[in-house]
């Protein structure tokens, strides 16, 4: 490989780091703003209705959830242990990681509007079937 | 038409980032300690992010350098077939770091060629946090993380298949 390829290789990323440096930097303060304003000690007022409206709740909790996937099995651990069912829980926890509406401004200028309009909802709805499946296949085992 | 596209996007980046300052300095006017509070969290994660970033960075010379659109259309095009699949789903367990940080990479590699599909199952495989699952086992229990794992790898072949169906990725390809 030639100096100039490698130079060449480094311009253009450089370039592109440049051009997507606002998106990185506005997402990091999106989410820390959004994690300041809203408490998620608040969150649990979201749950206690019936079975199917709490998995809703999980899955929407998750969804609008930024941070750390470590805070979503402390936020479902304490959620169970305040009487949470494990679908509500299982489904905040899978849609923290794998929905984000925080992220999708930048998911939408980086890899496409529709793309990432298709992307999420699929996964919200993909969400609610693993923590059924995931808690009907622990019951008939365990 | 491409470069129209192009700098559309790049507008797009620097309005977000405008907007952003905007809300701060909104939520500064209405209750100070929030936006300095949300400041001071901004700068220690940006400080925990830039090794990442660094690698991101490295990782993208290294495609800018070593892999050509051709290969990329090999490796995870429209015609890469299980090895694609695999590939994404592996990527995507193995990748860490915020998510918006790979949308980079991932990025580069759709303007080169990569699926659509690929994409979805990348970012649905990230769901199963490596790291994170001795922390997962010691407040849900072993049997429960195996199975949720499982599940998750299983769907994010899913969740690429439905997701490059909706986007009629199959269509274009004939």
């Amino acid at each position: 490989m030639s100096n100039g390829q490698l130079f060449s290789g480094i311009d253009r990323t450089l370039r592109m780091l440049f051009n997507v440096l606002p998106i990185v930097v506005g997402m990091l303060l999106l989410i820390s703003l959004a994690i300041n304003l809203f408490p998620m000690k608040a969150l649990f007022n979201w749950f206690g209705q019936r079975a199917f409206v709490d998995v809703l709740a999980g899955a929407s909790l998750g969804s609008i959830a930024a941070g750390n996937p470590m805070a979503s099995y402390l936020l479902g651990g304490e959620l169970l242990a305040g009487g949470v069912s494990l679908i509500a829980v299982t489904a905040l926890i899978v849609s923290w990681v794998t929905v984000g509406l925080i992220q999708l401004p930048a998911e939408m200028l980086l890899l496409g509007k529709r793309f990432a309009i298709v992307r999420n909802i699929t996964c919200y709805v993909l969400a609610i079937a693993v923590a059924f499946l995931t808690v009907c296949t622990l019951q008939l085992f365990g | 038409m491409e470069k129209q596209v192009r700098k559309a996007k790049v507008k797009g980046a620097w309005l977000f980032l405008g907007a952003m300052l905007l809300a701060y300095g909104v939520t500064a006017l209405i209750d100070f300690s929030v936006a300095r509070q949300s400041l001071h969290m901004f700068g220690k994660v940006f400080i925990q992010l830039l090794p990442v970033l660094v690698f991101v960075f490295v990782l993208l010379v290294l495609v800018n350098l070593t892999l050509t659109p051709d290969r990329i259309r090999k490796y995870v095009g429209k015609a890469s077939g299980l090895k694609g699949w695999l590939l994404a789903l592996v990527g995507g367990v193995f990748s860490s770091g915020p998510v918006y940080t790979w949308y980079i990479l991932l990025a580069e590699l759709k303007q080169q060629g990569m699926k659509a599909s690929l994409i979805a199952v990348f970012l649905y495989s990230r769901a199963v946090k490596l790291p994170l699952l001795p922390l997962l086992v010691h407040y849900f229990g072993l049997q429960y993380t195996i199975i949720l794992s499982l599940y998750l790898l299983c769907f994010s072949i899913l969740s690429g298949i439905i997701t490059g169906a909706l986007l009629g990725e199959n269509k274009s390809s004939e």
